[in-house]
């Protein structure tokens, strides 16, 4: 730490705020003492989810060292190689532990490769939403009035609409807009785009409410009066307080935001087959369920069905956790 | 009460005109629509009759004007693919996707509310548990995944059922069912399982959670504290106070079966408007896309005022007007 | 212990030695701890007391709806004799409403809102009697009628949000008289009401259960309302009794130190005082209940032996105290002190 904060001193010529740091360690040991902690090491099945969403994410982050082999690297894909059985079969290879697809690529190595799609999507996606949301949701709550009612009509009509369906609508409207080889390079964000515009009218609602019963506070009146900008001491007080919310909110929408990605590759309409995610590898699967060849689909929806299941498992803890009165 | 339907109403033409802005946005300004009904070879001059002809040299207010008016009337325009009209198109595939959305929807309320009271009364008991995990699972499975998993199982390995369309159709005049024959029935059976159980799932984790809350209150334990049968506290009077807010969310839910059906009828090839959605997405068939968001509007808005309308016969707060009317203690 | 252990003939309830206990994480917290008091037929026994001394979960235990995970630990509960703590549910449920009625505290949140006040009447009229949906609906219109509710007839087919709070709590003591209980636990009754109202609903049900000849145990942290309605009154004290007697008895010479402050703290009509006092500190929180005598660290006659022993309820003139000052000679420590 301290060496990161020196590097950081001299790249940037300032100096760190060692306050922050000591704030953040504090933080950190009243996390260990606190409820969510204890909770978290009650719960077996929340320990388990953990680690595997842990080891999704580190193989996924590592994908070019932990995958036995690179499945874009044209020069060691040998089409000789194409629809072996997993290596526990009678016709499997130890070279490709769950098979290989029509192309000759293993499919571990795909999805390792494929899930770093999916989890970079959905995560980019999440902090999309997360900041388009908190920020209307403060400027809805703390302005009122007309910009309010209009954020809050627009989340209402939007709410009841369903994610995919606008998400597609969004992509559908990319294509038209965009000659058709700007959008297979663009492709990824116009996905990111889609799937976090349908998912920002939850944290604007929270944050919302919890600002109106801020700015509200004397003590926010009281800055007003004498003159202090109020939206720098909401923010201050606001945002301690949503976080908990919001981070719950986050999880599950993470959840959701890689289903929506898979669900949208599936369809055809996601991230360029080039580059393929989870849900691309399931819909290229999909044509060879039919001749025997099972393990090109099963293996890559596995994964997907194991990784939000896991990242729903830390949601729903994390909502728990924080919110007693369902304990 | 006539005048909470009429103010319903008016919203909900606010709302449709709404998105019949967006549709013809779209139709308007992404691509050029005369290019995409013409072919390369078509002069400047033909063009040009085109767009009078098409109305497009009139003012923007004009033109949306005429779209609103051509939509309420169900004309569409033309797909650029296939130049049919859409609203035709859309008639022969509405029959597939409702019959499938339909028979989802009854199936998640009919095993969804019951799992979600049982969960909710037995709260620590072997079976609530053992619902809630696979309700967990439920959620997190994709659609598309659940669809997959099913042809595996029952379509390749054991062969019991078709994989794809929905086998042989009656027409009873412009409809077609296929609920009416064993062929139809069959191919009826894994996509609407596969459309169901996430709306299952979300239902009945509501349902429990709502009934948990409502089995707090003041009222239930008033109820309890008479003397009433478990069976009156928990299905009469929990029940029912449960059912309200259940009422408005599930509604809200089964509107987006029918956009969920997308998916399902695009795993399954099931020949409904879902899949000539997402065709027409991959094509930028823009009429076809407009058309199908309005008439995803139209049923949205549809489903509130029921929703609305059955708020109305549950809850005796909206019903009757003013209160307190009763004096003093 | 001066009260005997199995419960006296006459009384219609005998509370013994109950202890109620809430596990938790950080041990087992103990709510009510170790006591006893009996009712007896048609009498009105206040119990009274900060928020956390007891009172309520007493009240709660009595019909056997306790909020899990708190739990009765030991004791025993009798009522006219029978033991009702250890009863099956359906058994307990049946006594429910048609011997022990019962009154909460908000009559906004106690009454479902999506029935008419005649199906919840006569729902709980069909419960425990005999009766047909006529004559089940006349029964519940007398009630509405005996509770003062204005032109019962028209109003029998309303909505409980059409009532007022007062009226609407007038409807939940009709619901808690439908079957003509013997007892009627009422939970802070007034609590939620306008002043003005309080009085009226105190002295309607004083007036009831007075004709009816049923006992209430009225459960109410109001000194006033204990006055103006109860027979004889229990002071509670971090889950014990502190001191049990004739209301004008401990009104007029309270015993234990906490009840004197407590009564110190009303005005009294026909009494001047100078100036009300109060207690300093507030009542331990459940983790927090002292060795000895709970109230010590307020009390300023405390001694070394407070800090140490538990002191149990001692018989005073027509009251019990639990308090060391009177251990023995039975002397009235409050009253020398205030003689000063």
């Amino acid at each position: 730490m301290a060496v990161e904060a020196a590097a950081m001193a001299e790249r940037g010529g300032e100096v760190p705020d060692l306050s922050l740091w000591r704030r953040t360690i504090d933080l950190l040991q009243r996390a260990r003492d606190s409820d969510i902690w204890y909770s978290f090491k009650r719960s077996p099945i929340t320990i388990v989810a953990a680690a595997v969403t842990a080891v999704i994410i580190l193989s996924a982050l590592f994908a070019s060292w932990v995958a036995p082999h690179n499945p874009f690297d044209l020069a060691t894909i040998d089409l000789m190689n194409a629809s072996i059985p997993p290596a526990w079969m009678a016709d499997g290879d130890t070279r490709f532990l769950l098979g290989t697809d029509d192309q000759g690529r293993g499919i571990l190595s795909t999805i390792i490769f494929g899930a770093r799609i999916s989890l970079g999507v959905g995560f980019a996606s999440v902090v999309f939403a997360l900041i388009v949301g908190v920020g209307l949701g403060l400027i809805s709550g703390y302005v009122g009035g007309t910009v309010d009612a209009v954020i809050m009509r627009i989340a209402d009509i939007q709410l009841s609409f369903p994610a995919i369906l606008l998400a597609l609508l969004v992509d559908g409207v990319a294509r038209g807009l965009l000659p058709r080889e700007t959008h297979d390079e663009l492709a990824i964000y116009v996905l990111v785009f889609s799937i976090g515009i349908s998912g920002w009218v939850q944290y604007a609602r929270t944050v919302r409410g919890s600002t109106l019963v801020e700015k509200n506070k004397e003590y926010v009146q009281a800055a007003r009066v004498i003159g202090r900008p109020a939206i720098l001491i909401i923010l201050r007080h606001v945002l301690p307080n949503v976080m908990g919310p919001v981070m719950v909110i986050a999880t599950i929408h993470l959840a959701l935001a890689i289903i929506t990605e898979a669900t949208l590759s599936f369809l055809g309409v996601g991230v360029s087959p080039t580059e393929p995610s989870l849900g691309t590898l399931i819909n290229v699967g999909q044509d060879y369920l039919f001749s025997g060849e099972w393990w090109i689909a099963l293996f890559p929806g596995a994964v997907l069905a194991i990784l939000v299941l896991a990242v729903n498992l830390l949601g729903d803890w994390l909502r728990d956790a924080l919110n007693p009165k369902l304990r | 009460m006539f005048a909470f339907i009429i103010r319903r109403l008016l919203q909900s033409v606010l709302v449709m005109l709404t998105v019949a802005l967006i549709a013809f946005a779209l139709f308007r300004f992404v691509g050029d629509p005369i290019n995409n009904l013409v072919g390369q070879d078509t002069t400047l001059q033909d063009r040009q009759k085109l767009r009078e002809t098409l109305g497009l040299n009139d003012s923007v207010v004009v033109q949306y004007w005429r779209y609103v008016v051509n939509t309420a009337k169900g004309d569409f325009g033309y797909s650029y693919m296939h130049r049919r009209p859409v609203k035709t198109m859309l008639l022969e595939r509405m029959p597939a996707t409702l019959e499938l959305s339909i028979i989802s929807i009854l199936l998640a309320l009919f095993i969804g509310v019951p799992m979600g009271v049982y969960t909710s009364l037995r709260r620590d008991g072997f079976l609530a548990k053992i619902f809630m995990s696979i309700s967990l699972i439920g959620i997190s499975l994709p659609t598309f995944l659940i669809g997959i998993m099913l042809i595996l199982l029952f379509g390749v390995i054991l062969r019991w059922l078709p994989t794809f369309g929905r086998g042989e159709v009656v027409a009873l005049g412009t409809w077609t069912t296929g609920l009416l024959t064993v062929s139809g029935l069959k191919a009826l059976i894994m996509p609407a399982i596969t459309l169901a159980l996430f709306q299952m799932t979300l239902i009945m984790r509501l349902v429990r959670s709502e009934m948990l809350e409502v089995l707090r209150t003041d009222y239930i334990k008033f109820a309890r504290a008479r003397g009433l049968s478990n069976r009156a506290v928990n299905f009469g009077h929990a029940l029912k106070n449960t059912l309200v807010p259940v009422i408005t969310i599930t509604g809200l839910q089964l509107g987006s079966v029918i956009a969920f059906a997308i998916i399902t009828e695009s795993v399954f090839q099931w020949p409904g408007m879902g899949r000539m959605f997402i065709e027409a997405v991959a094509d930028v068939d823009i009429p076809v896309m407009a058309a199908y968001l309005c008439l995803i509007a139209l049923f949205f808005v549809v489903i509130n005022l029921i929703v609305d309308l059955l708020y109305y016969a549950v809850d005796p707060r909206l019903r009757v007007d003013g209160g307190g009317s009763g004096g003093h203690g | 212990m001066a009260m005997s252990a199995s419960s006296s003939d006459q009384a219609l309830l005998s509370v013994r030695n109950l202890r109620i206990e809430f596990p938790t994480r950080h041990g087992t917290l103990v709510a009510v701890d170790d006591i006893s008091f009996d009712i007896l037929p048609g009498e009105i026994l206040g119990v009274v007391g900060e928020s956390g001394a007891g009172k309520s979960l007493t009240g709660a235990a009595i019909i056997g709806l306790l909020e899990p995970p708190g739990r009765i630990a030991r004791g025993e509960i009798f009522l006219e004799g029978r033991r009702i703590d250890k009863l099956p549910y359906e058994q307990l449920r049946r006594i429910r409403g048609r011997q022990i009625g019962a009154i909460f505290q908000d009559p906004l949140t106690s009454l479902n809102p999506l029935y008419s006040i005649n199906r919840q009447l006569v729902e709980t009229i069909q419960t425990h009697l005999p009766l047909n949906d006529r004559e089940a609906r006349a029964r519940a219109l007398a009630l509405l009628d005996e509770v003062g509710i204005p032109s019962a007839a028209e109003r029998i087919d309303h909505y409980p949000h059409q009532f007022s709070g007062g009226m609407r709590q007038r409807v939940v003591i009709a619901l808690a008289l439908c079957a003509e209980p013997r007892l009627i636990i009422a939970d802070e009754p007034t609590t939620a009401l306008d002043v003005s109202i309080q009085a009226q609903i105190i002295s309607l049900l004083k007036g009831l259960c007075h004709e009816h000849g049923t006992a209430v145990m009225l459960v109410t942290h109001d000194m006033g309302v204990i006055a103006e309605a109860a027979d004889r009154v229990a002071v509670m004290y971090s889950g014990r009794i502190a001191e049990i007697g004739p209301v004008q008895e401990v009104i007029r010479t309270a015993k234990h130190p906490y009840t004197h402050g407590l009564m110190g703290s009303i005005p009294l009509i026909g009494h001047h005082v100078d100036k009300l006092t109060q207690i300093d500190g507030a009542m331990p929180r459940l983790q927090e209940i002292p060795a000895g005598c709970p109230f010590n660290p307020r009390c300023e006659q405390a001694t070394d032996r407070c800090r140490v022993e538990r002191p149990n309820l001692q018989t005073a003139q027509k009251s019990q105290v639990a308090c060391h000052l009177f251990d023995e000679t039975g002397r009235t420590g409050v009253e020398a002190r205030a003689g000063e």
